[in-house]
């Protein structure tokens, strides 16, 4: 066990530069390190491959894996806001910031609450996702751009990654389509939160829905969301350093 | 090409390194995107993953819903009526204040790009694209459309949130096509966040909290069923009481319309 080259972690993809403009990286790491395989972390470079570390989670396969990685998201979105509206930013900011921003606050604490309630009403507990721990140390909760910045992040992610994975959900069963149906009533919202607060970094502009979130289909135009594998997502969130709690995803669907 | 491959694309680590450009990175793309014919869309209309076998085999839940085509034809329609409202909107003058005008136009040039992949996808995957109905957006004369900006206003936002809720109506009938599935995913939250935009320059919120409807008359119907607080069999009313209570709940999850529902809707415009 000694020397262990292990590479569980949340997702030790690549080394996330701090001191480097995190906002900049997420918004590149999703797309760059794309093919980055997932089946790597938590496989080990020696030989004990058959004795996984029973501390560090796997997400699952087929639907429930779908059903824990939007949980992980959501355990995310919520624990920020919850950061964000316990903040000086948000206490002194205006009314109508605050307003939306604590909107989005209970939005994100009601999807999360959901999925908890939800996985673990279909599986046992030891398959649901445990809540997870973070580390939101850089981020300045005092700081609009900074908290906003980093919502909008979140947000935007959120939408690639619910657009991403609605074809992965095994929809050959009446649950299946029930999930289906809840990621599509999740994810406009999502929408509506990125617009909102994208539009209050640069109010009355088209940056509500701009060119360098979206992606061109067919050469009909810049039109569209991104919809991204979760290989990618978990490896841009990775990136943020916001997830201290390791898991695993070895066993998600893929495209 | 299709999207995988543009995907490929972007990650191409050249691309996305290169003097750290992303600006630069999606102009090419776009470049990318002009050398492509539409016509070359894939629609895989097949069956087209492994889920899919057992889903044909074996499911009825799917056969309730209306064929692929029928859909991709259903937001074709819905596609031109917001194309058209918007470039009437753009196109009159004095209509839109010009601290708007940036909004209105890319929103007008989202719905014109929808239509145009909506036409070359139907056509590839062999079937006929509806022809563009005529379009009435005073709902005979009943509504000063154009004349005024409250009212124009008033139409993009419910235009907008029955979008969102229409693509959402479909997705089942989608989930046998995977490519469609995930292409209607994608205009359904661009609809979301051009709703959010306009709801707010309404003095809105950007979401759905109960059936709130600050809309004309016409448009009685389009936010019914949004006071829903059963997700999934679970019953979230009452949970939340710390954080916003039912009002947050139904705001928190937007709900669809059946294909019905929606056309009753358009057909108010539909001359």
């Amino acid at each position: 066990m000694k020397n262990k080259k292990v590479k569980v972690g949340t997702f030790e993809t690549n080394d996330a530069p701090r001191g480097t403009n995190r906002r900049k990286f997420l918004q590149m790491s999703g797309l760059a390190l794309a093919g980055t395989s997932l089946l790597l972390v938590g496989c080990s470079d020696d030989d004990d491959m058959g004795t996984p570390n029973p501390e560090v989670f796997d997400l699952g396969s087929g639907n429930l894996g779908i059903l824990n990685y939007a949980y992980a998201l959501e355990q995310l979105e919520a624990a920020f806001y919850t950061n964000v509206v316990a903040g000086s930013y948000w206490q002194s900011a205006d009314s109508n910031e605050k307003q939306i921003l604590e909107d989005v606050y209970e939005h994100e604490v009601i999807h999360r609450d959901f999925f908890k309630v939800a996985i673990n009403a279909a599986v046992s507990a030891e398959l649901v996702l445990p809540e997870l721990e973070f580390d939101f140390s850089s981020v300045d909760f005092g700081s609009r751009t900074s908290v906003l910045q980093t919502s909008a992040l979140l947000e935007d992610t959120g939408v690639a990654a619910y657009n991403g994975a609605g074809n992965l959900i095994d929809a050959s069963d009446s649950a299946g389509l029930t999930y289906l149906l809840l990621a599509g009533k999740i994810v406009s919202v999502e929408a509506r939160h990125a617009s909102a607060i994208r539009n209050l970094l640069q109010p009355g502009t088209t940056n509500f829905a701009s060119d360098d979130v979206l992606v061109d289909i067919g050469g009909s135009g810049i039109a569209y969301d991104r919809a991204l594998p979760p290989a990618d997502i978990l490896a841009a969130v990775s990136g943020t350093g916001f997830i201290k709690t390791k898991f695993t995803a070895k066993n998600l669907p893929t495209p | 090409m299709n999207f995988i491959k543009i995907l490929d694309t972007l990650s191409n680590k050249e691309l996305l390194t290169e003097t750290g450009s992303r600006r630069d990175s999606f102009t090419k793309m776009k470049n990318i995107g002009k050398d492509m014919a539409l016509a070359s869309i894939p629609f895989g209309l097949a069956a087209t993953s492994k889920k899919t076998s057992a889903a044909t085999m074996a499911m009825p839940s799917a056969a309730a819903q209306a064929d692929p085509l029928a859909i991709l034809n259903f937001a074709l329609t819905l596609e031109y009526l917001e194309r058209n409202f918007y470039a009437m909107g753009v196109g009159t003058a004095g209509l839109i204040p010009q601290a708007d005008m940036d909004v209105f136009g890319l929103i007008a040039d989202h719905e014109a790009a929808h239509v145009d992949f909506l036409v070359a996808g139907i056509t590839a995957a062999g079937g006929t694209p509806v022809a563009e109905p005529t379009f009435d957006f005073t709902a005979g004369g009943s509504l000063d459309t154009f004349n005024n900006y409250q009212t124009f206003m008033a139409l993009a936002q419910g235009f907008e949130d029955t979008g969102v809720r229409a693509y959402k109506g479909q997705a089942g009938g989608l989930a046998d096509s995977n490519d469609l599935l995930q292409y209607a995913l994608q205009i359904h939250s661009i609809e979301a966040r051009h709703a959010s935009q306009i709801r707010r320059m309404r003095g809105e919120k950007g979401w759905i909290v109960q059936n709130d409807n600050t809309l004309p008359a016409n448009f009685a119907a389009i936010y019914a069923g949004e006071q829903n607080t059963v997700q999934g069999g679970v019953d979230l009313s009452g949970m939340f009481g710390n954080v916003g209570g039912d009002a947050a709940v139904t705001a928190a999850f937007d709900e669809p319309l059946t294909m019905a529902e929606v056309n009753a809707i358009a057909s108010i415009f539909i001359v």
